[in-house]
């Protein structure tokens, strides 16, 4: 078979296997929303005032309520698969379109977040293995120590009160000044401006993760055979570390960064709801204080498919990134 | 007293220890030292550190920062060993089953791993604790169902390794039964991965109840750091006491378990420590 073949073929594999995740994923979404106290009937009683016992037995049929549970979940396969996420009374519109207005600036801090703590962390690493226990790698190790065990939204607070409150250099919340209805480059500029403090926030946590890994990964690299041969062959020790080691290096770096992006949007909650930044996160912290629950189970399983999608994507790069990985 | 020599040797290990214990302390004398309840008013509002009597200057409404504090100190180490108490015991018994027998258990089993660890676990955790109503079992929960899959996995792999060893074919020749096996035999053999994994869970697990509780998801009748710095936002500007003490207390309490984690997979892995 050709070699084509053969990765059209992994990447088929991949997709299926990917499908009973995205299924159970489904299974716990609609078991969360059943175990909530009161359903849509409770709630849309509540927010008329009151209801009679009859007009709540209307209501439970008009939304299959009084349906028994396989067929109710069968229902809720049926509606998610046709993009239908229910309804938030909170906001008087549909899940789907509230959790759609809301995906750029996420994806805006996420991808900004991911080039930052990848980019940043593999310089930060390669510093610090290359210098083994100077004192630029034991900097480098303290300082993503010290991130790793930091809370986020304490340093993004930490950074409000310093370069917000005293300085005066970066704005303390929003994604961009409404007020000044700046057009083209101006709103870009703006945009970036209000996004400098959330990235480096989420940034810094991801950032001890990379360097830790990408300095453990340099290391045991430059143990190969391969690097003895390259020694032998009379390469420079530079040509070595920048051509030789730092390509297999950078393998594991790939893989976690797929990993990881389930916890980057944990961590988007944190920082978006602290920096008011109007994306997922800050629609789910909203969410949370309205106890609009079929919201933030929307949200939920958006975030949830979106990491599904991303392991994937990961996944079939790696696959050309590294031809030893078994395809067949 | 081996154990002993060998954890000494990691410096940053010890400081980590001591850091440990004076929390600990603290958490100990919490009711000694601040008697009042932690919510309760106890001076001016808004006093600043020194002021008024509070060490560490009090909130918006009255509430003493360092009581807060120490009373946290509590919250945070209780809620940390509980959820990973759970996590542990829960992953050890699923990666457990899955590596002793194999075959369609392992794979089922390992496939429900998989889905858990793919799902996004900080939001799992919120959508838990919100869905059954914040208290300290449903924290407790929500830490522990996010957690487990990586002990999981760990307990599993030990069980592979470990199940077709000679002590353990000699312990099904003399007729032992499965659950003694694994309980007796297997398991002893694999409690120091399972220590080092769990302390640095404990470490984790603080980090998520504080976000839970910064969120307005703690238990809303006793005190932590993240609610203490959650209540403090709103007065960022002009009291940034109240957000700062407790964050450091975070930072440092997650630091030091962080520091005997490692100092502990020195100790308990001789094997390990010579690839360092």
């Amino acid at each position: 078979m050709s070699l084509a073949a053969t990765r059209v073929r992994y990447v088929l594999k991949r997709l299926i296997q990917s499908i009973p995740v995205v299924i159970a994923i489904l299974v716990i979404n609609f078991f969360l929303l059943h175990m909530a106290e009161g359903d849509a009937a409770d709630v849309l009683a509540g927010e008329a005032g009151s209801a009679t016992p009859e007009y709540m037995e209307q209501l439970r049929e008009k939304f299959g309520l009084d349906k028994p549970l396989p067929v109710q979940l069968a229902v809720y396969l049926k509606n998610v698969l046709s993009f239908d996420l229910g309804y938030s009374f909170r906001h008087g519109m549909p899940v789907i379109d509230l959790v759609m207005d809301r995906f750029v600036p996420t994806l805006l801090l996420m991808v900004s977040t991911i080039v930052i703590a990848v980019g940043l962390g593999i310089v930060l690493g390669l510093i610090a293995a290359s210098g083994l226990n100077t004192w630029r790698d034991n900097l480098i190790s303290v300082f993503a120590l010290i991130t790793y065990a930091t809370p986020l939204f304490w340093i993004g607070l930490m950074m409000i009160v310093l370069f917000s409150l005293e300085l005066g250099w970066f704005p303390t919340s929003g994604m961009e000044n409404v007020a000044a209805f700046y057009e083209g480059w101006d709103r870009v500029k703006d945009i970036a401006h209000h996004l400098v403090m959330p990235t480096v926030t989420l940034s810094l946590f991801y950032l001890a993760l990379y360097t830790r890994l990408m300095r453990a990964s340099m290391l045991e690299q430059a143990g190969m055979d391969y690097v003895i041969t390259a020694r032998a062959k009379g390469l420079t020790e530079r040509r070595i570390v920048f051509v030789h080691i730092l390509r297999n290096a950078l393998l594991p770096v790939v893989t976690m960064a797929g990993v990881q992006v389930g916890a980057l949007i944990g961590g988007s909650v944190i920082v978006e709801s602290v920096f008011a930044w109007p994306g997922l996160g800050m629609l789910a912290y909203e969410a949370l204080f309205a106890r609009d629950l079929n919201l933030l189970l929307g949200i939920f399983l958006l975030c949830a498919l979106l990491v599904v999608a991303i392991n994937l994507v990961v996944d079939v790069i790696y696959s050309f990134l590294d031809p030893r990985i078994e395809v067949g | 007293m081996e154990f002993w020599r060998l954890y000494r040797r990691n410096r940053s290990a010890v400081f980590g220890m001591i850091i440990l214990l004076v929390v600990f302390l603290l958490a100990g004398s919490a009711a000694l030292f601040f008697p009042d309840d932690p919510f309760s008013l106890a001076g001016k509002p808004m006093s600043a550190p020194g002021e008024n009597g509070f060490s560490l200057g009090s909130d918006t409404l009255g509430r003493d920062v360092a009581a807060g504090i120490a009373h946290g100190a509590r919250t945070s180490l209780m809620i940390g060993g509980l959820a990973t108490a759970v996590a542990v015991l829960l992953g050890v018994m699923l990666g457990g089953l899955a590596g002793y027998f194999g075959g369609w258990i392992d794979d089922v089993l390992m496939r429900v791993t998989e889905i858990f660890q793919t799902i996004p676990s900080f939001i799992f955790a919120i959508l838990i604790v919100a869905i059954i109503k914040p208290s300290i079992n449903s924290i407790i929960i929500a830490i522990a169902v996010v957690s487990w899959p990586a002990v999981a996995r760990l307990v599993r792999g030990e069980f592979i390794s470990l199940r077709n060893r000679e002590f353990v074919q000699a312990c099904h020749i003399v007729g032992m039964g499965d659950v003694r096996i694994m309980l007796r035999e297997i398991l002893p053999n694999c409690l120091s991965p399972i220590i080092v994994a769990g302390s640095l869970m404990v470490a984790t697990a603080i980090l998520i109840e504080s976000g839970l509780s910064f969120l307005g998801l703690g238990d809303p009748n006793i005190i932590s750091w993240g609610f203490q710095i959650g209540a403090g936002r709103t007065v960022l500007r002009s009291a940034w006491w109240v957000c700062t003490f407790p964050g450091i207390a975070i930072l440092l309490t997650v630091l030091a378990i962080n520091l005997v984690g490692e100092g502990l997979n020195d100790a308990l892995n001789p094997r390990l420590r010579d690839h360092k």
